[in-house]
């Protein structure tokens, strides 16, 4: 697979499309497994990782898929590849900053990525663009199904599936839903917010899940419980309440429309024009401005950028997809400059062809 | 979700970053989080196991695990199990915690299908053994050896 091929897409989670996708970007649902016959990947040996990596991979590309999969191995691919996949949000930073044979088998439309000698033996993702849990859920559950019947997963009645770490043991599923929730923050509703679903056991987190910082207003909402309910249940639970965070963020939306409307659209005008003006541009500099400029799409304060681009810029800005597009390695302050330029002249030429 | 630290309900939620790109949550009851706040930093880099009240720091258990050789210490010092046998090895142990963040201790929803096969043979083992202590007890020693050669080839298989 050429990682260059990938650096010019947008890839699932930001293709923009899917149900309620301007304030819903991806709907994730991953799922841990591990191989009975073999210690979990932090007790295996070198010489055990690499039997269960060639075990599965071969598992992996005799699954009767639609897309056939391809196996990565991360001991071959550059520090940069590897930092690119994990913005792609295709693996995982614990899967790029290990060492040890592992890998990820992934299809074509980057729907599906399954990470070998993660935390676990075996990860398997499933993203969607927009809110599609059901779907994700469909697709996630059938390749289990078609891997299972091949290899015999750790599992007892008691404790379900068993994991490495104990908070992922029973159902070893994660769902989740990234929201872009500008207004909510700039309003300060959002503690309230994650508040009331750390009642409900859903945890948020940022754009790159587990330990990451809140970057241009995205949030991953997801479940904190694996034992003790169905993954029905815990998809049911993420589901009913999605609906309400996505009608909170468009009534604080619409309000700060009606009753603030020159500061809101001062506000995205400045981060537009930054971002078609500035000569040096950090990547959290660019998230934040873009997030402004999202919505200001989405509000119809800015015709000119359709929402496409400025999906795009969001993950081509990111410190390895610009080198891989740009074709070259860069230090921080040069990258931050490629950026900028970058930014100007992706810009310029959106609003150019729309007028 | 329970307080890490007691059984109260959690209203707080902490997080520490102790180094960059190292990010740790505290779950606290509004009393245990005044305490938590109030701590010298140290107790800010407890293992994960610890902060979720795994294990006191005495009277911890010296077991081990015949299968990986992990032992329960190690598994409180990195929040990392080695291997599946853990869980039962651990089982006791494991108890409390699994209660403690997940609120239950017995799964429910998918299990492989493989497994249900796996119960079906159990179930029809099971049955063959009775009948066989039937017959032996009705004295019909060829219908037991029948039998008895019936669960040994089930077994095998």
């Amino acid at each position: 697979m050429e990682i260059e091929s990938l650096a010019k897409t947008n890839g699932e989670w930001l293709r923009g499309s899917g149900p309620e996708a301007d304030i819903v970007i991806s709907s994730r649902i991953r799922l841990a497994r591990n191989l009975a016959a073999f210690p979990f990947p932090n007790r295996a040996s070198n010489y055990q990782k690499t039997e269960i990596e060639s075990l599965l991979r071969g598992k992996i590309q005799d699954l009767e898929l639609d897309n056939k999969l391809e196996y990565l191995s991360l001991s071959s691919l550059s520090t940069l590849d590897r930092l690119f996949l994990v913005e792609r949000q295709l693996i995982s930073r614990e899967l790029a900053g290990t060492e040890g044979p592992r890998g990820v088998a992934l299809g074509p439309l980057e729907t599906l990525s399954l990470m070998v000698n993660e935390e676990d033996h075996l990860r398997l993702q499933v993203m969607r663009s927009g809110f599609a849990l059901t779907e994700a859920w469909q697709i996630i559950n059938q390749v289990d199904d078609f891997l299972e019947k091949k290899v015999t997963y750790a599992f007892c009645e008691e404790f379900g599936y068993l994991t490495a770490c104990p908070t992922n043991v029973g159902t070893g599923m994660r769902a989740s839903v990234m929201l872009h929730l500008p207004a909510l923050e700039f309003t300060k509703q959002l503690d309230k917010v994650f508040r009331a679903l750390q009642r409900i056991n859903l945890t948020h987190r940022g754009l790159y899940g587990e330990g990451s910082r809140f970057s241009g207003h995205f949030f991953q909402i997801s479940n904190q419980v694996t034992l003790g309910k169905s993954e029905v249940a815990i998809l049911g639970e993420i589901q009913s309440v999605i609906p309400q965070i996505i009608q909170y963020e468009r009534q604080a939306r619409e309000a700060w429309k009606s009753e603030n409307s020159k500061v809101l659209q001062d506000r995205i005008s400045r981060a537009y024009g930054t971002l078609r003006f500035a000569t040096m541009m950090t990547s959290d500099e660019t998230m934040e401005l873009l997030s402004y400029v999202r919505l200001g799409i989405h509000l119809k304060m800015i015709e000119e950028v359709d929402i496409h681009t400025v999906n795009e810029l969001f993950i081509q800005t990111q410190p390895a997809h610009l080198q891989k597009l740009l074709g070259a390695n860069l230090d921080g302050e040069e990258r931050n400059a490629a950026r900028a330029n970058f930014l100007r002249s992706r810009l310029r030429n959106s609003s150019d062809s729309n007028n | 979700m329970k307080c890490q630290r007691c059984n109260k309900a959690a209203t707080l939620h902490i997080t520490e970053v102790p180094q960059p790109e190292k990010v740790e949550e505290y779950h606290l009851c509004e009393d245990c989080a005044q305490k938590f706040l109030n701590e010298p930093e140290s107790a800010l880099s407890e293992s994960p196991a610890t902060a979720v009240g795994l294990a006191v720091e005495e009277g911890l258990p010296a077991k081990s695990c015949d299968s990986c050789g992990l032992s329960f210490v190690e598994f409180r010092n990195s929040g990392r199990l080695g291997c599946a046998h853990d869980y039962q090895a651990f089982r006791e142990e494991l108890l409390p915690f699994l209660e403690n963040i997940h609120g239950d201790v017995r799964h429910c929803g998918k299990s492989p299908s493989r497994l249900g096969q796996q119960k079906e043979v159990q179930g029809e083992l099971i049955q063959l053994r009775k009948l066989l202590q039937q017959a032996v007890h009705r004295e019909k020693y060829e219908d037991a050896v029948e039998i008895r050669d019936k669960i040994r080839k089930m077994e095998g298989a």
